[in-house]
């Protein structure tokens, strides 16, 4: 391209900027509902892919293998003895029972999640990444003492050296006092946690001694789950082995399709807008008509005028684009997602506010800009190339 | 399915552009008909006029085709974690083979797009739009073309069930296995090499000699290199420059190389031999068309470009390719 043309095109995208300035409200509609239809959608691929990472930043330190132990087909309490049997296996590490439970909390009528800490130590609570932010972990020996997270913390205005007090399953009042605050890599993992000494749990929920939640399998070859799991079936039918790649591939799926579903429906209100941009592109007013008959005269050229209606379209496509994006991040990692983290956040009616990591990947604006601006583009060529053919002297006999 | 937002904008853009080239192609129909330039009638003026629109159309889908490539390999390598034992887009395209087809099919909608688009410039730089008939019979060809894309494009995406075993790239593209993919893999590396730095020479000197002089034959043969080191660029990323940018010489994978661990090198890597290819077959199709008296001065001025812009970004991708090859400590000589 010589600097000449390059020079014509600008000065097309400057008359077009211009002529969309002066016709300001009609623009602005445009401009305000095609916003709108942006936000919504990057609302959702923003949210969807903060609350993917957030889930699978609490799974990073998961064990490779958990072994439930399912009667009926429902969850059960698995018996502490299956872990022998499973250690017997060769490439199984350590095997560790885990006791967890939850504890629904009249007074902030929330879920709080229990976790017993064994006296080994905090490191195999559940190996989840956690860290202090005040206060001391449980240290072994220690009895009705708890470490709760942020949230369990706000709900009951505890700190350091106050009392929670828990119903038990005998329906008296058992009090704990708070050792220390937690908080984790992803806030939506420790915000509802209550951590006790294992004893103290097992008294709580009145599990029975010979029993536990579920068992976390060390598997030192990540590969070798599959087998592992295949052999520990073999032996112990009841059991239910949950491999952490499972885990990881159903949160993923799982987000995938809650998203998907939102967007797909979404697409109601991009096919609306379609409809309102090829009519607004199709509907032009007299004067406007009138205009494009002008230029025609004064010497502009169809492919002319062609390139100034794409340029307004463009110039508008952008504007609402770049709107509909800063709204949408702002929704969703300032705000967090207000309008939409109930639909899709969908496993608990309490939690505390938390906030997102803020991150946005280049792919996902692609994904947004082929979901929004390409059906824009496909509805307004069309109309663009109708105004570009107007005839002068048509134009002008009838004005 | 997988109801994933990537999948539903791709499906989305698909429809959208099979729309379009269809629409295209109906105008091309009608023009291919009814076209007569000295003919001064109302009808002809309209058609005229619908040229316009068409290679309006026809520019906005190629951009649409270029940013659905791009977000259909990320599209891949980011759902690949829903497969069992998929590692990269390989798996995600095992999961269900009739997306090798899909992807095979958009590379040749992308080129012939691009072909299509510098064609109907050539010709409206003409008075008498000469290449009209030309170009309303290719894009006969081209929508089926696209259509056929969208359709494996859906049948893919519809048929991909996260439950399925899929084999990862270790297993297609290692030198054992079995499969076009394994075949390329298990080529020795050191002919591949030969081939590939040879036939970039001659590419180099085609194009230096189209430059120095105005004979058809090193251009029309560089339109034909330009495709054959397409092909032999794209076997050797498989065959050895993978392996040498994730220092592994046992890893052939094509697609790994457009993740993060990789730095995305990927991505420019095939733009630039994609952009390398076609200035290239370009040179070699518009040399016919330099018959046609009309368009002459206008291709003759564009093959020199043409040339220029193939050179260059050859010489981008090799450096981009080669650059492990020169500067890492990792060395395949043990391989050969």
């Amino acid at each position: 391209m010589t600097r000449a043309q390059f020079g014509k095109h600008l000065k097309i995208l400057e008359f077009a900027l211009a002529s969309m300035l002066r016709r300001r409200m009609k623009n602005a509609g445009i401009v305000v509902v095609f916003s709108a239809v942006v936000f919504l959608l990057s609302s959702i691929v923003f949210l969807t892919s903060a609350l993917r990472a957030e889930a699978m930043a609490t799974l990073e330190g998961a064990p490779e293998l958990i072994v439930q132990r399912t009667v009926a087909g429902r969850h059960a309490l698995i018996p502490v003895d299956y872990a022998e049997v499973i250690a017997a296996l060769p490439g199984v590490g350590s095997v560790q029972p885990r006791y967890w439970g939850y504890y629904y909390d009249i007074y902030s009528d929330a879920n709080y999640t229990l976790i017993g800490v064994p006296d080994e130590g905090p490191g195999s609570a559940g190996q989840l990444p956690l860290h202090l932010v005040e206060g001391d972990m449980i240290t072994p020996g220690r009895t009705e003492v708890c470490v709760i997270g942020a949230g369990v913390a706000r709900a009951r205005s505890a700190r350091i050296g106050s009392i929670v007090s828990l119903r038990n399953s005998r329906g008296w009042m058992q009090e704990y006092e708070v050792v220390g605050i937690l908080a984790g890599a992803s806030r939506l993992l420790t915000n509802d946690l209550i951590l006790l000494p294992e004893r103290d749990l097992k008294t709580l929920l009145g599990l029975p001694d010979d029993r536990a939640t579920d068992l976390l399998v060390e598997v030192y070859n990540p590969n070798e789950v599959a087998n592992i799991s295949r052999k520990l079936l073999e032996r112990l039918p009841q059991a239910r082995p949950i491999s952490h790649a499972e885990i990881t591939r159903t949160y993923d799926t799982l987000f995938d399709w809650r998203g998907g579903l939102l967007l797909a429906m979404s697409l109601g209100a991009v096919a609306a807008f379609m409809i309102l941009a090829w009519d607004k592109a199709t509907g032009l007013s007299a004067e406007e008509r009138r205009e494009i008959g002008i230029l025609k005269a004064i010497g502009w050229e169809t492919s002319d005028i062609l390139e100034l209606k794409l340029w307004e379209g463009a110039a508008l496509a952008i504007t609402a684009f770049l709107t509909g994006i800063t709204a949408g991040y702002a929704h969703v990692f300032h705000s967090g997602a207000a309008l939409l983290r109930p639909v899709l956040q969908g496993w608990s009616t309490l939690f505390p506010s938390f906030d997102l990591a803020p991150r946005v990947e280049p792919y996902e604006l692609g994904v947004l800009f082929l979901l929004t601006v390409a059906p824009y583009i496909a509805a307004t060529i069309v109309p663009a190339w109708k105004a570009a053919i107007t005839d002068p002297d048509r134009v002008m006999r009838a004005s | 399915m997988i109801l994933h937002p990537g999948i539903l904008s791709l499906l989305l853009v698909a429809v959208l552009v099979s729309g379009m080239v269809l629409y295209g192609a109906g105008i091309g129909t009608v023009v291919l008909a009814r076209w007569d330039l000295s003919s001064s009638s109302e009808r002809q003026l309209a058609l005229e006029r619908r040229t316009y629109l068409l290679s309006t159309l026809m520019s906005h889908a190629l951009a649409l085709e270029i940013l659905s490539a791009l977000v259909f390999l990320y599209t891949l390598e980011d759902i690949h974690t829903v497969f069992v034992g998929a590692m990269c887009a390989t798996g995600t395209l095992n999961a269900n083979p009739v997306g090798w087809w899909a992807l095979a099919v958009k590379i040749a909608a992308l080129f012939a797009c691009a072909v299509w688009i510098t064609l109907n410039r050539i010709d409206q730089r003409a008075e008498d739009y000469p290449l009209t008939r030309l170009k309303y019979g290719l894009l006969l060809v081209l929508a089926p073309l696209i259509l056929l894309e969208t359709w494996l494009l859906f049948r893919y995406f519809l048929g991909l069930d996260p439950n399925v075993i899929t084999s990862c790239c270790g297993s297609l593209f290692s030198g054992t296995g079995v499969g076009v993919g394994a075949e390329i893999a298990g080529l020795p590396a050191l002919p591949l090499m030969i081939a590939f730095f040879g036939g970039i020479a001659v590419y180099l000197a085609l194009g230096v000699f189209g430059l120095r002089r105005e004979q058809a034959w090193p251009r029309l043969l560089l339109g034909a290199t330009a495709v054959a080191l397409f092909v032999v660029s794209l076997a050797s990323v498989i065959a050895f420059i993978s392996a040498y940018h994730y220092e592994l010489p046992t890893h052939h994978c094509p697609f790994c190389l457009l993740q993060a661990e990789y730095h995305y090198i990927g991505y420019p890597m095939y733009l630039t031999l994609f952009a390398a290819t076609f200035y290239g077959l370009m040179v070699g199709i518009a040399e016919p068309l330099r018959r046609v008296p009309s368009i002459e001065a206008p291709i003759a001025t564009d093959q020199p470009r043409w040339i220029r812009r193939s050179l260059l970004w050859l010489l981008v991708f090799v450096v981009l390719a080669t650059w492990p090859m020169v500067f890492s400590d990792f060395t395949l000589e043990g391989y050969y």
